[in-house]
């Protein structure tokens, strides 16, 4: 009986665990860990984009490797699934830190053809023999980034 | 005695009009603006960008940046001002002469002699050369015309009595440039394209009570108009980027860690990207100048 009453406790518990979880992943107000994903998401972009840019800008060697990988890397984060981290009831002022600003959801298509236009640029780039030919791409690449971020991203916090 | 009394207030009453009359007159302008100047309108599409016209006065959510429909609206403590139709048509400043134009863009007074908002950067404008002014008079011609009537302003009382907008110019209307002192060659040029054309300040600087801009704390930033977040400092107490970063921002809107410009600022890099890579240095050697 004892056993059964502490079992049942820790049931109780670990339901309630998980359900404030979900409660904050759903709505949040705080802390959210899609928030979080969502940035280390754009960081990987950021990084990749770093590696392009400096040997576009001549800060680094040109290594056609390096430029393949970094460009089919931000091809594929940008053709991830969106489900799992543009969660509803994450934008900026509802969720920490968050600057996702309403229209990804009241306007799904045109941010889902933003991310393709990214993947896109990003793809164009696979292949560019030298460092001015990736500095052409570039244009595109961060057009992509700016025209997305021009809609959908709020001011800093 | 009473009746010295109202005597005495009503004079007061006519002198106190008299002299916000002419306090608020709208300014005249040389009719013979730009005399003998050759109008060139490929220097009048580089102020075109470096003034940041489409910005404000292209259709919301177009991409075509050249057909200056206006119709965006911008929130403010004192109402929304909606920017208006621009392009040579009818509905914009088809039939135009230059000193109307000149007029209306260095000293915010319409054609029929009604001030303008200073929603409309004038006051950075009034610092342009005049043979800039004609360049972009030209320039401007060539654009596609637009039949979209232009929106009126949602203001209330009293700031829908524009002629008490002339008291606001005696005020915050100034020819001086902020940035005085002995400078480089590529400074100067950069303060022209930042305190003339490029009304960076309109947004980056923080306003007083009236809506003017606060001198003394040039650039050091401002909270945004939307409400959420503030718009950076870009002094160099407030962005240690590099010249060379400044300038590559504004070219391909990347940032030195490789975040991507956003919001408003997105359509000020769409016009900074158009211009020659020297204009753009300029630019990032005066924000490197401030104190």
């Amino acid at each position: 009986m004892q056993k059964n009453f502490t079992t049942r406790t820790v049931t109780a518990i670990v339901c309630g665990v998980i359900a404030t979880a979900g409660f904050a992943a759903s709505h949040g107000g705080g802390e959210n860990k899609s928030v979080e994903a969502r940035h280390a998401m754009m960081q990987m972009i950021a990084y990749h984009t770093g590696i392009l840019g400096g040997i576009a800008k001549g800060e680094m060697d040109y290594d056609s490797a390096m430029v393949d990988a970094a460009a089919m890397n931000i091809a594929s984060l940008a053709a991830m699934d969106r489900a799992t981290l543009w969660i509803e009831g994450t934008e900026q002022g509802a969720a920490a830190d968050s600057r996702a600003k309403p229209e990804i959801w009241s306007d799904p298509e045109g941010f889902g053809a933003a991310f393709e236009k990214l993947e896109t640029a990003a793809s164009a780039l696979v292949g560019a023999s030298d460092a001015a030919a990736v500095g052409a791409g570039m244009g595109d690449l961060g057009g992509a980034c700016k025209a997305c971020h021009e809609t959908y991203r709020g001011p800093e916090n | 005695m009473l009746r010295r009394f109202l005597i005495a207030i009503c004079l007061l009453a006519v002198i106190g009009l008299g002299v916000f009359w002419v306090l608020t007159r709208p300014a005249p302008l040389d009719a013979d603006f730009a005399g003998g100047h050759v109008a060139d309108a490929e220097n009048g599409a580089r102020i075109f960008h470096a003034g940041g016209c489409a910005s404000c006065h292209a259709a919301p959510g177009s991409d075509d940046k050249l057909t200056l429909a206006g119709g965006e609206g911008f929130a403010s403590d004192f109402g929304t001002f909606h920017a208006p139709n621009i392009s040579p048509g009818p509905e914009g400043i088809g039939g135009w002469d230059l000193p109307g134009f000149a007029r209306a863009v260095t000293r915010g007074v319409s054609p029929d002699g009604r001030h303008y908002y200073p929603a409309f950067p004038y006051t950075t404008y009034i610092h342009m050369e005049d043979t800039d002014v004609a360049d972009l008079f030209a320039y401007m011609q060539t654009l596609p015309v637009s039949d979209t009537p232009s929106k009126p302003h949602e203001v209330g009382f009293p700031f829908n009595i524009r002629r008490g907008l002339g008291l606001w110019k005696v005020l915050y209307l100034d020819e001086s440039f902020v940035m005085t002192g002995e400078m480089s060659e590529q400074v100067t040029q950069g303060r022209y394209l930042v305190e003339a054309l490029g009304h960076c300040a309109e947004c980056h600087t923080p306003r007083g009570p009236f809506g003017g801009l606060q001198r003394d704390a040039w650039l050091t930033g401002a909270p945004n108009p939307s409400g959420k977040g503030r718009i950076p400092n870009i002094t160099p107490a407030g962005l240690d980027w590099s010249a060379d970063d400044i300038a590559y921002y504004l070219e391909s809107g990347l940032t030195p860690d490789f975040d991507s410009v956003g919001g408003t600022m997105a359509s000020v890099v769409d016009n900074m990207s158009q211009l020659p890579e020297g204009d753009r240095a300029a630019i990032a050697a005066y924000l490197k100048a401030l104190p």
